[in-house]
C-alpha cells in the first residue's frame, strides 16, 4: 500500500505526463478544468490511470464536483 | 416485437416480452474488461420476481413509490421491473446529483422503499426510508434497521403477485429540475410511455440480437426508454459497463458488437477526437485514399443511410466502434451540425432529437432519408407541435400536445397549471417550423442553460454560492435569456451585480467562489448594474423585469469577462 502523504506528488506527476508540463506544476487547490482546458471525460481518463497506479477502484460518480488535484487525492485516499 | 399500443401498463408489456423472448439475452454487464453478468430474458424475469417478492412482503403495491438511485447496471433494470410488476410508482433519481440534492428529492417524494448501491448510500445523510435495498455493500456493512442488502433478495422465491394498472395510472415520477425552489417531479402515466414507445419503434425498430449500450444515466428519460423498455420489447440486449471511461467505452463497443447507443454531445466530441487521432495516424497516402472513400460514401448515402455499404468502404473506422453500429441517438443538449455531419459522412447516422421530461422524452427527431442535421426534425408519431404567437419570422414558443404528456408535477399544482396552455404543454423554447415540417430551435424563453453534458442548469440555483460576495445585490442569468439570440450551443451564465463600496473586493470574492463551483455552474462574466433590482412586496426578485431593464439599456458587449476584472 502507498503511503498517503506521497499521494499528491505522485498524482501530480502522472497528470503531468498525461496533460503536459503545466499540469505537473499545478497546486493542490487550483482548478484543473480551468488551468488545463480539459473536460470531464479527460479527467476520467486520468482517474483510470491513477487507479492503476494506486491499486484502487473509484466509481465514476465520485469525481462529481471534484476540480482540484487536492480533491482528487482525497477521493483516492478514502478508497486506499 | 411486442406492440406497445395494445397494452395498459409497462408492467404488463415487459412481462409479455420476458415470456416471448425467453432464451434471448436480455442483459450483459461488464466490469471494466470482464463480463460480470449475462441474463437471458427468463433469467431476468426470475431475478426481478425475487425483488418483487421482497417488495410485496414489505406491503408495497398499487400506487406506492419506490425510488431507484443507482448508476447504470443490471440491478437498476431488475428492480424497476419489480416495481412495475407490483403496480408501484417508480421514482428514478439522478445518481450524479450531490448527496444533499438526492436527500432533498427523497424527502420530496417520500418513497416506501429506496433501491441504491453502497457507493451512493454511504454518502447520503441519514434518511427516514422504511426499506432500503443496498447493493454491493462490503462484508463489513452493518445494516441498520430497515436496511438490507439487495443481493439478499436473490435468495427469495421467484414469485410475486402481479398488480395490474390502467393506462392513466402514474408509472413514474421523474424530476426534471434540480434543487432550488420547488422540485419538479413529472408524473408520467403508463399511457405516456406506451404512446412514446409506439411512436419511436415505428421510426426506429430494433431487432432481436441488436445490442444497446446504456451509458446515459438510466434515471434520465432517454435511456429509460431507448435503453431499457425499448430494447426489451424488441428482444434486443442491453449492455452495461460499470466503469464508463472513454477507452472502456470503445472496448465495450468492440467486445459486444454494439448496434445502438444514445449519447450526449460531450461523448460525441470524445468519439470524434478518437476517430481523428486514428485518421491522423495513417501514413499520408493512406489518408488521401481514405478521404476519397469518405467522399464516395458521402455521395452514395446522400439520399439515405446504407450502413452495410459504409461499413465495407470504411472498415477501419467502423471497427473502432465494434463494426456493428447502426446509429447513435443524441439529445439532451444540442449537437453541432458539423459534428453530426462528420459522423454521417463516415456512415454512422447520428439521430438528433429534441424533447423534455414533461413530454416523456422525445418530441421531434431528425430525418435520416435524406439526412438532415440542420434542424431537430419532425414530431414523432403521436405528438403534435405548434408555434404560439409567432413573430414576423415565424418564431414563437414551441408547444406540444399528445398522449406522451405528463399528468402534472408532484405536489405542485401552481407549477402544473403554469406548464400547460389547455391541452398544450409550454416548452419555454423558441422555434419555427419550416416548409417541410422540420422544427428549428432558436433559443430559450426560460432562464436556463443546457450543458454539453445534457444537464439543465437553473441560474437561480447558483446564486446561493455567491452569498458571501460583498455587494448590494446580485442575480445570476443565462446570457441568452437577457439577450435572446439564435443558437443553443455555447450558452453562458453571467452575474448581474450592484456593487457596494469595494468593487475590487466584490470581484475578488466572486472569482474565488466561482472557482469552487463545478465547471458547468460557473459564471463567465459580470454585468455591473447601478439601479436597485425590482422586487415584489415580499422582496422577491422580479427576474423578468430586471432582465427587461438590462436588455433595454445594455447589450451583450456590456458583459465583462471575469478573468479581466480588476483584482489580485
Amino acid at each position: 500500500m502507498n503511503a498517503p502523504d506521497d499521494l499528491l506528488p505522485r498524482l501530480t506527476a502522472l497528470a503531468g505526463r498525461r496533460f503536459g508540463p503545466r499540469a505537473a506544476t499545478l497546486g493542490p487547490d487550483e482548478d484543473f478544468f480551468e488551468a488545463l482546458g480539459i473536460d470531464s471525460l479527460q479527467a476520467l481518463d486520468l482517474l483510470t490511470e491513477l487507479e492503476d497506479a494506486f491499486g484502487v477502484e473509484v466509481p465514476d460518480y465520485e469525481l462529481q464536483g471534484v476540480n482540484t488535484f487536492g480533491g482528487l487525492a482525497e477521493v483516492l485516499r478514502s478508497r486506499l | 416485437m411486442i406492440d406497445p399500443s395494445t397494452y395498459d401498463s409497462l408492467g404488463q408489456l415487459l412481462s409479455d416480452a420476458l415470456i416471448q423472448f425467453k432464451t434471448d439475452t436480455a442483459l450483459i454487464e461488464a466490469r471494466r474488461r470482464e463480463e460480470s453478468l449475462r441474463l437471458q430474458y427468463r433469467e431476468f424475469s426470475a431475478s426481478a420476481l425475487r425483488v418483487a417478492n421482497r417488495l410485496q412482503a414489505a406491503g408495497i403495491g398499487a400506487g406506492d413509490r419506490v425510488a431507484i438511485l443507482m448508476s447504470n447496471q443490471s440491478k437498476w433494470l431488475l428492480s424497476a421491473y419489480a416495481v412495475f410488476f407490483r403496480g408501484a410508482v417508480l421514482v428514478p433519481l439522478d445518481y450524479k446529483l450531490s448527496p444533499e440534492e438526492q436527500a432533498a428529492l427523497l424527502a420530496h417524494c417520500r418513497p416506501a422503499a429506496l433501491v441504491t448501491e453502497h457507493g451512493i448510500w454511504r454518502r447520503l445523510p441519514d434518511l427516514a426510508v422504511p426499506l432500503a435495498l443496498v447493493s454491493e455493500a462490503p462484508a463489513s456493512f452493518g445494516a441498520p434497521a430497515g436496511v438490507e442488502r439487495w443481493e439478499a433478495t436473490q435468495e427469495r422465491p421467484a414469485e410475486a403477485d402481479f398488480v395490474p394498472r390502467s393506462r392513466e395510472d402514474v408509472a413514474t415520477i421523474v424530476y426534471s429540475s434540480g434543487t432550488g425552489g420547488t422540485p419538479k417531479g413529472c408524473m408520467l402515466p403508463h399511457r405516456a410511455y406506451l404512446a412514446q414507445l409506439d411512436g419511436l419503434l415505428q421510426l426506429f425498430p430494433m431487432e432481436r440480437g441488436d445490442r444497446y449500450f446504456s451509458i446515459l444515466p438510466t434515471n434520465h428519460a432517454i435511456d429509460f426508454l431507448v435503453g431499457f423498455v425499448g430494447p426489451l420489447c424488441c428482444g434486443a440486449t442491453v449492455v452495461h459497463q460499470r466503469t464508463l471511461r472513454p477507452e472502456l467505452l470503445l472496448w465495450t463497443m468492440q467486445q459486444y458488437g454494439i448496434t445502438h447507443m444514445a449519447v450526449v454531445p460531450l461523448i460525441l466530441a470524445a468519439f470524434e477526437r478518437a476517430l481523428r487521432e486514428r485518421i491522423d495516424a495513417l501514413p499520408r497516402w493512406q489518408r488521401v485514399a481514405f478521404e476519397g472513400l469518405v467522399a464516395t460514401n458521402a455521395a452514395l448515402t446522400e439520399r439515405r443511410p446504407r450502413t452495410a455499404l459504409s461499413r465495407r468502404l470504411l472498415g477501419p473506422i467502423h471497427e473502432a466502434f465494434g463494426g456493428r453500429l447502426k446509429r447513435l441517438f443524441c439529445g439532451g443538449a444540442f449537437v453541432e451540425r458539423q459534428r453530426a455531419e462528420f459522423f454521417y459522412r463516415l456512415g454512422i447516422p447520428v439521430v438528433i432529437g429534441y424533447g423534455l421530461t414533461e413530454a416523456c422524452t422525445v418530441v421531434t427527431v431528425g430525418g435520416l432519408a435524406p439526412y438532415r442535421a440542420d434542424s431537430v426534425g419532425r414530431p414523432v408519431p403521436g405528438v403534435e407541435i405548434r408555434i404560439v404567437d409567432p413573430d414576423a419570422g415565424g418564431v414563437g414558443e414551441v408547444q406540444v400536445r399528445g398522449d406522451t404528456l405528463m399528468a402534472g408535477y408532484l405536489d405542485a399544482p401552481e407549477l402544473t397549471e403554469a406548464a400547460f396552455d389547455g391541452p398544450w404543454l409550454r416548452t419555454g423554447d423558441l422555434g419555427h417550423v419550416d416548409g417541410s415540417g422540420h422544427l428549428h430551435l432558436l433559443g430559450r424563453r426560460k432562464n436556463m442553460v443546457v450543458t454539453a453534458g445534457g444537464k439543465n442548469v437553473y441560474p437561480e440555483d447558483i446564486e446561493g454560492a455567491f452569498a458571501a460576495v460583498p455587494c448590494e445585490e446580485m442575480a445570476v442569468f443565462a446570457a441568452d435569456y437577457l439577450w435572446p439570440r439564435r443558437g443553443l450551443v455555447g450558452e453562458r451564465l453571467v452575474a448581474v451585480v450592484r456593487p457596494g463600496t469595494s468593487e475590487r473586493e466584490a470581484w475578488r470574492v466572486l472569482r474565488e467562489r466561482n472557482r469552487r463551483l463545478p465547471d458547468f455552474k460557473r459564471v463567465d462574466g459580470v454585468v455591473p448594474w447601478v439601479e436597485p433590482f425590482p422586487r415584489t412586496a415580499s422582496m422577491k426578485l422580479k427576474r423578468g423585469a430586471l432582465a427587461e431593464a438590462i436588455r433595454a439599456h445594455l447589450d451583450r458587449d456590456a458583459v465583462r469577462p471575469l478573468a479581466r476584472l480588476e483584482g489580485p
